[in-house]
C-alpha cells in the first residue's frame, strides 16, 4: 500500500469543501443545496480520515462516523422541511423563502 | 355682608355657565334661559345693592379677599397676588353697566336666539363673558385684571365664531382674537416692566408707588403707559388695531350688543382710567391717547358714512364713540370719559338690540338698501331706534348729550388736548349726526325695498328689555357719577387759558347742523321716490367702506410677508439641523437592513466570505 501524503488528502478535502460551498450558494433548488451540504460534510470527513491515518490514530474514523450520523439526521430533518415547503409554496426555490428580509 | 355679596358677584354667572355647559342640550329653552337670565338678574340686583351700600357707608372702598393666589419676589420684598375684589366708585359704575346692561341683553338674547339649536351653549358663553368682565373690573391687582382681560378675549372669540359652520364667521373670530392678542402682548410686557421697576402689582399700591418714586415725564412711566395704551388700543378697537371690530359683527346680534358695544370694548377705557396714576406721570402718552382717540373718531365716522350693513354702521359708530372716551381720557377728563362709557353702553345696547329686532323681522336681512319704510311697519322698534339715535347724536336732553358735552367742554383748555382736538371732536359729532340720519332715512323712511313678509315678534320680554334700555338712554344723563375720590389728583387744565364764549354754542349746535345737512343731502334716501336705491360702487366709496383700506394695508404690510416667510421656512431650518441626527441613524438603518434581505444563499455567501477574511487575518 503506497503512502499517500497528508497534503494531498487535505488538498482534496479543500477542493471538495469549496465545490460543496459553491454549490450551496449558487444552487436555487433546496434539494441540490442539501446535496452540496453533504459534499461539504464529506470533505470534512475525508480530512478526518486522512489525518487519522497519517497519525495512526482511530479518532479520525470515530469522528467520521459521528459526521456520518449527523449527516443522516440532518438529511432526515432537511427532507421533512422540504416536504412542508413543497406543500406550502409549491416549489423548492430557496429564493422564495425571503419573507424575513429587513 | 357686603363683603360676601362682593365676593359672590361673579359666581352667579359662573355657576350658570358651568351648569349650562355640562348639561348642554338636555336643558329645554325655558330651563336654560331661566338659569342664565336668572343668574344675570341676581348679579344685577346684588351689584345694585352693593353700589347702594357703598354710597351709604362712610368707606369709599369695599374689598373682599377670596383666596391667596401666589406671591412674587421682587427687589423690594415679596408681593402677594391675591384673588381680591376691589369695589370703588369707578368699578361700581362698571359693575352696574356690566351686570345691568348684561342682564337686559341676556333677556333679549333668550328670545332672539330661541330657535337656535345650540341655545344653551350660546347662553353659557354669554355668562362666561360676564364672569370675565366682572373679574376684570373688580380685580384689585393687575394680574387678576389680566386674567379677566384674557377671559374677555376668549369669550369674544367664542361668541363671534358662534355660528362656526360658516367660514366667514370663523375667520372674523380668528381675526378678532389675533388682533387683540397683539395689544394684550404689549400690555403684558407693560405689566412686567411695571413690576420690575416698582415691585408692585396691586393697583392702588402701584399708583401710590408711581406717584412717590417717579417724576412727571419719567422714562419708565412713559414706556409703561405706552405699553398699557397698546393693550387698551387692542381691546377697545382704536387705531391702529381697530380692524377686528367691524368684522366681529359676524356674531349674533346680542353678542354685538354685549361685547362690541356695551362692555368689552370699554375694557381698554377702563384700564386707562384705572391706571390714570401712571398715565398722569407721562403727559406725552396722554397726548398719544388723545390723538389715537381723535383719529379713530374721525376715521370710524367717515367709514360709517358709507356702510351698507346696518350692523357695520353701528360697529363703526361704536369705534368712534370709544374714540371720544379715549379723547376724554387723554385730555385728563377722566370722569367725563367714564360717564360717556356708561351712557354709550345704554344707547349702543339699545341701538344694537333694536337693530337685531329689525333684522329678525326682516328674516336676517342686514343690508340697508334692502330696507326702507319700516317706520310705518314697525312703529315700536322705530321709535326705540330713534331714541337710540338721538342719544348717539347727543341732542340736548338725552344722556349722550350730557356725557359728550362734558367731554367736549374739557378738551379746549386741557394741557394734553387743546383746540385742535376740540375741533376733531366737533367734526366727529357732525359726522355722527350725518351717518345717524343716513342710517335712519335708509332703514325707516322712504319706500319699502323688501319683498318678504315681516316676521313680527310679539314677545313681551323682548319689548320690555328694549323699553328699559330706551328709558336708561333718555334719562341716563341724570345719573350723577361721584368719581371725585377716584380721580382726586387730577388737574390737567391750563389755568390761564381763555375759552372763547362760542364754544358751547357750537358744540350744542353741531348735531343740528348735521341733521339739516343730511335732510337735504340724503333727501333721495328720505323720500325714496324710486324703488331701487343702490349703494354707490366707485373706488372711493369702496375704499371708505372697507374702513379706509386698513385691512388691505395690513394684508400687504404684515400678512403677506409673514405668510411668505412662513412658506419659505415651511420645513423649519432649525428643525433640519436637529433632523441631521435622525438622518444619520436612518442611513445606518437603511444600510444594515439592506443586508438582511432574507435570502439564505446571500447569508451563506456572506458567512463564507467572513470566514475567509477571518482566516486570512489570523494566518497573515
Amino acid at each position: 500500500m503506497t503512502h499517500i501524503p497528508l497534503e494531498h488528502v487535505l488538498f482534496l478535502s479543500c477542493i471538495l469543501f469549496s465545490i460543496g460551498f459553491i454549490g450551496v450558494i449558487s444552487r436555487k433548488n433546496t434539494l441540490f443545496m442539501l446535496m452540496s451540504l453533504e459534499v461539504m460534510l464529506n470533505a470534512v470527513g475525508v480530512a478526518f480520515i486522512g489525518a487519522g491515518s497519517a497519525w495512526q490514530q482511530a479518532d479520525g474514523q470515530v469522528m467520521f462516523i459521528l459526521i456520518l450520523t449527523l449527516a443522516a439526521a440532518e438529511v432526515a430533518v432537511g427532507l421533512a422541511l422540504f416536504i412542508r415547503m413543497q406543500r406550502r409554496y409549491h416549489s423548492l426555490d430557496i429564493d422564495q423563502l425571503n419573507e424575513m428580509r429587513g | 355682608m357686603s363683603t360676601f355679596m362682593l365676593s359672590a358677584l361673579p359666581f352667579y354667572p359662573l355657576v350658570s355657565f358651568i351648569l349650562l355647559i355640562t348639561l348642554g342640550k338636555r336643558l329645554s329653552w325655558q330651563q336654560a334661559s331661566f338659569l342664565s337670565v336668572g343668574a344675570m338678574a341676581l348679579s344685577a340686583i346684588s351689584s345694585g345693592v352693593l353700589v347702594y351700600q357703598l354710597s351709604q357707608s362712610n368707606m369709599h372702598v369695599f374689598t373682599a379677599q377670596l383666596w391667596s393666589w401666589f406671591s412674587l419676589k421682587s427687589n423690594t420684598g415679596t408681593t402677594d397676588v391675591n384673588f381680591t375684589f376691589y369695589l370703588d366708585a369707578l368699578s361700581s359704575v362698571m359693575i352696574c353697566v356690566v351686570t345691568g346692561i348684561g342682564f337686559l341683553i341676556h333677556l333679549f338674547a333668550a328670545v332672539y336666539m330661541k330657535s337656535d339649536e345650540n341655545f344653551s351653549r350660546f347662553m353659557a358663553y354669554m355668562n362666561l363673558f360676564i364672569v370675565a368682565m366682572l373679574i376684570l373690573v373688580l380685580a384689585d391687582n393687575l394680574v387678576l385684571l389680566y386674567l379677566g382681560w384674557e377671559g374677555v378675549g376668549l369669550c369674544s372669540f367664542l361668541l363671534i365664531g358662534f355660528w362656526y359652520q360658516e367660514k366667514g364667521n370663523v375667520l372674523a373670530a380668528r381675526k378678532a382674537f389675533i388682533v387683540t392678542r397683539i395689544g394684550d402682548t404689549a400690555m403684558a410686557i407693560g405689566l412686567f416692566m411695571l413690576f420690575k421697576s416698582l415691585g408692585q402689582l396691586n393697583i392702588v399700591a402701584v399708583s401710590e408707588a408711581a406717584q412717590a418714586s417717579w417724576q412727571v415725564g419719567n422714562n419708565d412711566a412713559y414706556w409703561i403707559a405706552l405699553l398699557l395704551l397698546g393693550g387698551a388700543v387692542g381691546k377697545s378697537a382704536q387705531l391702529p388695531l381697530q380692524t377686528w371690530l367691524p368684522d366681529a359683527m359676524a356674531g349674533p346680534t346680542p353678542v354685538s350688543a354685549l361685547i362690541h358695544a356695551a362692555t368689552m370694548v370699554t375694557a381698554g377705557v377702563y384700564l386707562i382710567a384705572r391706571m390714570h396714576g401712571v398715565f398722569l406721570l407721562a403727559p406725552e402718552v396722554m397726548q398719544y391717547v388723545a390723538w389715537v382717540g381723535a383719529s379713530t373718531l374721525l376715521l370710524a365716522g367717515v367709514a360709517a358714512l358709507v356702510q351698507t350693513d346696518i350692523k357695520r354702521v353701528l360697529a363703526y359708530s361704536t369705534m368712534s364713540q370709544i374714540g371720544y372716551m379715549m379723547l376724554a381720557l387723554g385730555a385728563g377728563a377722566w370722569s367725563a370719559g367714564v360717564f360717556h362709557l356708561m351712557t354709550h353702553a345704554f344707547f349702543k345696547a339699545l341701538l344694537f338690540l333694536t337693530a337685531g329686532a329689525v333684522i329678525l323681522a326682516l328674516h336676517h336681512q342686514q343690508n340697508l338698501f334692502r330696507m326702507g319704510g319700516l317706520l310705518k311697519r314697525l312703529p315700536v322698534e322705530s321709535t326705540l331706534f330713534i331714541i337710540g339715535l338721538i342719544c348717539l347724536m347727543a341732542l340736548p336732553g338725552t344722556s349722550g348729550f350730557f356725557s359728550k358735552e362734558a367731554i367736549i367742554a374739557e378738551l379746549w383748555s386741557s394741557s394734553t388736548a387743546g383746540p385742535s382736538l376740540w375741533w376733531c371732536a366737533i367734526i366727529g359729532a357732525l359726522l355722527t349726526s350725518i351717518y345717524s340720519c343716513r342710517l335712519f332715512f335708509l332703514a325707516f323712511l322712504g319706500k319699502e325695498r323688501f319683498e318678504t313678509q315681516l316676521h313680527i315678534e310679539k314677545s313681551k320680554l323682548l319689548r320690555m328689555s328694549l323699553i328699559i334700555l330706551a328709558a336708561l338712554s333718555l334719562l341716563g344723563g341724570l345719573i350723577s357719577l361721584n368719581l371725585q375720590e377716584v380721580f382726586a389728583v387730577v388737574s390737567t387744565k391750563v389755568v390761564n387759558m381763555n375759552e372763547p364764549s362760542w364754544l358751547h354754542t357750537v358744540a350744542i349746535l353741531t348735531p343740528f347742523i348735521g341733521i339739516a345737512f343730511s335732510w337735504f343731502f340724503f333727501s333721495r334716501y328720505r323720500l325714496g321716490e324710486n324703488n331701487e336705491i343702490v349703494a354707490k360702487q366707485n373706488s372711493i366709496y369702496k375704499f371708505l367702506r372697507n374702513g379706509l383700506g386698513f385691512d388691505t394695508l395690513y394684508q400687504w404690510l404684515l400678512i403677506r410677508p409673514y405668510c411668505f416667510i412662513a412658506k419659505l421656512n415651511q420645513r423649519d431650518i432649525i428643525d433640519q439641523v436637529i433632523m441631521l441626527n435622525a438622518w444619520y441613524v436612518r442611513l445606518w438603518h437603511d444600510t444594515l437592513s439592506m443586508t438582511q434581505n432574507g435570502s439564505l444563499r446571500w447569508y451563506a455567501a456572506a458567512f463564507g466570505l467572513a470566514i475567509v477574511c477571518l482566516v486570512g487575518v489570523v494566518t497573515l
